[in-house]
């Protein structure tokens, strides 16, 4: 075995993983949020995420149309199209919450669950039909923005490109405005006294479908942010593209801790990093006997092994708070 | 009073079974409907391909069913979409043989949804003529009813191997889909280019579709010089994109799979120069086939795809065999049709095509092509490095 080759690349692997943690983490905190006020698993936020990075394709398509892709400079596009993503998951996870969960409140965990399942398909086949009647495509390509590829060169295996930066930074920023929201402001506290006790929450004056409706408006904006990231990271998306992120995600942030904000952050980052290295070690450490294909047996593992050990999650039981 | 009413429908009946032999000879003449199917995605990720495929079918029934129409029938194309998804195509297999009308199956696109397909197709001995199917089982199991028109990937993955070793390299690295089309041309060329004393850096199945960083990653440490994906454009393209992203130098190199426009449009300047083996040359390359792609575009306001002309042959051969099998006179069977496509020897705009015993083509052309353009308009365009003809093997004997 060359373990000159296994460790020369590590780090790079280490890079990888945590670009993909965030990744799972942006996305993971969508699921958090729902879940750490209703107690509800919103199947349907993978959908919600990859709108996003459909409406963020769109605009750049449109801009790249207009010729304005490459006159603007590229973080007035960036933060143009997240927020176009951002507005669009966040409206449709509002209308997913009025129409196909509120409805459903107070019945068996079941039911939403089965309704949030339904929502996933229907939302998948809904963009599939818009864009094929639009555009008469499966596959959108965002169109490359040099600047956004331009890597820094830190050793001849080594390097970063801005685009994970940016990922980087968006996915740590929204953590801490939303640890902010939650913790800080009366919405937050709003928030936090429904996720404790809906019915006593009414009874202090708090609408308590209004603050649903809101966690939903929250969670669906970051789920925006994440799918125009992805997008802008790996380049090719199509409307399936959303089940697999958003099942990582999910596994994510129950082994973080699930209702748990930090918990999601730290679930996603451990579930990338076990990705990128079991992808990029199983075949050199088995000598080609297993390869990347089987990466995602060790991510559930892990999870196997956490919910039998740890039911709570990582983070679980630290901070006492669901939302 | 139902008395009345069975003694009325029995009169009727009775009257209008009598009836029947009056208008005798304007009957005789129509023998019924046959349907020629055709299979291939129409939907998804590869609809380019498959759509490609039915529009190649559809111009040729169109064009050449007056022969079978003489012969007192109508001719219908039906199209089937596969999804590229083998379970699909099986269950779209069991309506075809449901139909009795349907006398050939055109398709499929992926060797992965053929096999199991034509498992069912051979229950009823139904014929049908592949225009892209390169995996050697298909033709190997010998079933009596299936045929194609294109070469084979143990040729393929060889004529590709054998390419590569001329470039004057010495490593390669070999990422694959894991399907029977991708997996089993990747390995062929694996094999070969061991022989020719290339070395093999790596060689990895993969089912992701948008992160190859945890790939790229020990890949780029590896450096090979050239690096080849055994599978589909629509995986392959924005692999070959975020490795170039990642600094990766080495050359790209893959089989039929990546032949599609949609390769450049979602790889761009990436795979600009990749080198790629195809058993349909662009159709700028047939000399007989300009007039078929001037109908095409013509008719359906776009470029054929790869394919689209091989599906035009194989449509025209199942005409061709059923005008041979309805001379006798009798009502045409499935077993007619699949036994005359046998006999056939047709000169078509991809070639000429006899077969062989087990339904290979006595002989096939190879390519190596090089992507010219990242406009995927001029995806026709592509440079033409190597043409050969060779023939499929034969059936090693066990």
């Amino acid at each position: 075995m060359d373990f000159e080759l296994l460790v020369g690349i590590l780090p790079q692997v280490l890079l990888d993983g945590i670009i993909l943690g965030f990744m799972y983490a942006l996305i993971a905190l969508g699921y958090t949020m729902v879940y750490g006020v209703l107690e509800f698993i919103n199947f349907a936020h993978s959908e919600i995420f990859i709108i996003g990075a459909f409406v963020g394709v769109e605009i750049m398509l449109g801009l790249q149309s207009a010729g304005l892709l490459d006159a603007l400079p590229w973080p007035v596009v960036l933060i143009l199209v997240l927020m176009a993503g951002i507005a669009a998951s966040g409206l449709v996870a509002v209308t997913v919450e009025r129409v196909a969960y509120r409805p459903l409140r107070g019945t068996p965990r079941l039911i939403p669950l089965i309704s949030a399942i339904g929502i996933s398909f229907f939302l998948q086949d809904l963009i599939r039909l818009i864009e094929s009647l639009w555009r008469n495509a499966f596959n959108l390509v965002y169109p490359t923005i040099d600047a956004l590829n331009h890597r820094f060169v830190l050793t001849a295996t080594i390097d970063i490109s801005v685009k994970s930066l940016v990922v980087i930074a968006a996915a740590l920023g929204i953590l801490w405005l939303l640890h902010a929201v939650v913790n800080r402001t009366r919405v937050g506290t709003a928030i936090r006294a429904v996720a404790e006790d809906q019915a006593a929450a009414s009874l202090m004056g708090i609408n308590v479908n209004r603050i649903v409706s809101l966690t939903f408006l929250i969670g669906g904006a970051m789920g925006g942010a994440a799918g125009v990231l992805f997008g802008v990271q790996y380049g090719l998306i199509n409307p399936y593209t959303g089940f697999i992120p958003g099942l990582k995600a999910f596994t994510a942030a129950v082994l973080g801790g699930i209702g748990n904000i930090p918990g999601a952050m730290l679930g996603g980052l451990v579930l990338g990093l076990l990705e990128a290295f079991a992808a990029s070690y199983l075949s050199l450490l088995t000598n080609g006997a297993f390869g990347a294909e089987y990466k995602d047996i060790f991510a559930f593992s892990v999870l196997i092994l956490i919910l039998i050990f740890r039911p709570k999650g990582l983070l679980g039981e630290v901070v006492r708070e669901r939302a | 009073m139902t008395h009345v009413i069975r003694s009325v429908l029995l009169l009727s009946l009775v009257l209008g079974l009598a009836l029947v032999p009056a208008t005798g000879p304007l009957q005789a003449q129509s023998k019924g409907t046959i349907k020629i199917a055709t299979q291939s995605p129409l939907s998804g990720g590869q609809a380019a391909l498959g759509e490609g495929i039915k529009l190649g079918a559809q111009l040729a029934v169109e064009k050449f069913k007056a022969g079978v129409e003489k012969l007192g029938y109508k001719v219908e194309l039906v199209p089937y979409d596969d999804q590229a998804k083998p379970d699909v195509g099986v269950a779209n297999a069991r309506n075809i043989i449901a139909d009795k009308d349907i006398l050939a199956v055109v398709g499929h696109l992926n060797s992965g949804v053929a096999i199991p397909s034509s498992e069912v197709y051979r229950e009823v001995n139904l014929a049908m003529v592949s225009p892209a199917n390169t995996n050697p089982t298909v033709t190997d199991r010998g079933y009596p009813n299936i045929y194609r028109v294109c070469g084979r990937d143990d040729v393929q993955g060889v004529v590709g191997s054998e390419f590569a070793a001329s470039l004057k390299i010495k490593s390669v690295y070999i990422i694959h889909d894991k399907t029977t089309y991708g997996q089993g041309v990747a390995e062929y060329f694996r094999d070969d280019a061991k022989k020719k004393g290339l070395t093999v850096l790596g060689f990895e199945g993969t089912e992701e579709k948008s992160n190859f960083d945890p790939i790229i990653t020990p890949l780029r440490a590896k450096n090979p010089d050239l690096i080849y994906f055994g599978g589909i454009y629509e995986q392959a393209a924005p692999f070959f994109k975020q490795a170039r992203e990642k600094g990766v130098k080495a050359k790209f190199m893959g089989p039929d799979g990546l032949d599609s426009s949609d390769l450049a449009k979602i790889g761009g300047k990436a795979v600009v120069g990749m080198y790629y083996t195809s058993v349909a040359g662009p159709v700028t390359k047939y000399p007989k086939a300009k007039a078929f792609a001037e109908e095409f575009r013509k008719k359906f306001g776009k470029n054929p795809e790869p394919f689209s002309a091989q599906a035009y042959d194989a449509a025209t051969i199942t005409l061709k065999a059923m005008e041979m099998a309805g001379k006798s006179g009798k009502k045409l069977s499935r077993e007619d049709v699949s036994t005359a496509v046998r006999k056939v020897k047709h000169s078509g705009i991809t070639g000429t095509w006899e077969f062989d015993d087990k339904g290979d083509p006595r002989s096939a052309l190879y390519f190596v092509l090089q992507v010219a353009s990242d406009d995927p308009q001029k995806w026709g365009e592509n440079k033409e490095v190597k043409r050969l003809t060779i023939a499929a093997p034969s059936l090693k004997k066990k």
